[in-house]
């Protein structure tokens, strides 16, 4: 990352929401087309080491993209985020849901509703994004779920945490 | 919304509450007896006891009752879980953000060619 960049995390366990907040060094323009076009988004949306790959996509109010994101070892995780509300080239909310290679939505496991939203910041673009869970038991889930996949357990900055879930 | 419906089993409800979260803060330290724990605050023990009562449904924190003495251990497994699932979270946004630099500098270096 850019050292001059804004990036902000902000977890309300209250709301049961993600805020992420990030500046880019690019114009509005190009920055809501790389969250908007498929052949873009498959070139940066997984984290490393993973890839993604597109199964279906349309960027259209009712219409869904369907995709996964692949580790090394060929292991495929998918999800579809299906779009609720665009507003070119200011905003999106959407559904986020873990699904199978068909594109049917894991009814076990919770959907996150997400908004976001693109804002001119001279010549940069800032970026939000608040990702929203149903109810805390939808946001204990998702955690209860990375733990099963055999997180280790560590402590050091439960002070932190404690300060977060204050928030 | 559903403020009043909500069950109590969650962490999040249990650690909403200033007095369960200094609670939960002292028996990180080590264990302690319901009646030290209880010093700090003007309260009545019934109602102390239904703070302690709330973080054992969360699975924060365990009691067991040795003669007249309660004492109360801290469960670190589901606090560390939440802890590790931000970390993760951020750190994935974050990598996710550098590769989203990267494509914009080549993809804006193709504008500049053209």
């Amino acid at each position: 990352m850019k050292p001059d960049l804004r990036f902000d995390f902000v977890a309300d366990m209250q709301k049961s929401t993600l805020t992420v907040r990030r500046e880019f060094a690019a114009k509005r323009q190009l920055v809501w087309d790389c969250y908007t076009k498929c052949e873009l988004l498959d070139q940066w949306y997984a984290p490393k080491p993973l890839t993604t790959k597109t199964k279906s996509f349309d960027f259209n109010e009712g219409g869904h993209w369907h995709f996964a994101m692949i580790d090394p070892n060929g292991t495929h995780y998918w999800s579809r985020t299906d779009y609720e509300t665009i507003t070119p080239i200011d905003g999106y909310t959407g559904y986020d849901g873990f699904t199978d290679e068909t594109g049917v939505i894991n009814p076990n496991l919770p959907r996150s509703h997400i908004a976001m939203t693109f804002t001119d910041q001279g010549a940069h673009t800032l970026t939000e994004t608040v990702v929203s869970y149903n109810s805390p038991e939808d946001l204990q889930t998702v955690i209860d779920m990375g733990m099963e996949e055999g997180m280790a357990s560590t402590l050091e900055r439960l002070d932190e945490l404690l300060v977060k879930l204050t928030a | 919304m559903d403020k009043y419906n909500e069950p109590l089993d969650t962490i999040f409800h249990a650690l909403a509450d200033p007095t369960r979260r200094a609670v939960v803060q002292c028996l990180v330290k080590g264990p302690a007896p319901v009646k030290e724990l209880a010093a700090p605050y003007n309260m009545a023990l019934p109602s102390f006891m239904k703070h302690i009562s709330v973080l054992e449904q969360a699975g924060l924190i365990a009691s067991q009752k040795q003669g007249r003495v309660r004492t109360c251990t801290f469960n670190p497994d589901k606090l560390a879980a939440a802890e590790q699932w931000f970390e993760q979270q951020r750190a994935i946004w974050a990598s996710r953000f550098d590769n989203l630099d990267n494509l914009l500098t080549t993809l804006q270096g193709e504008t500049d060619e053209t």
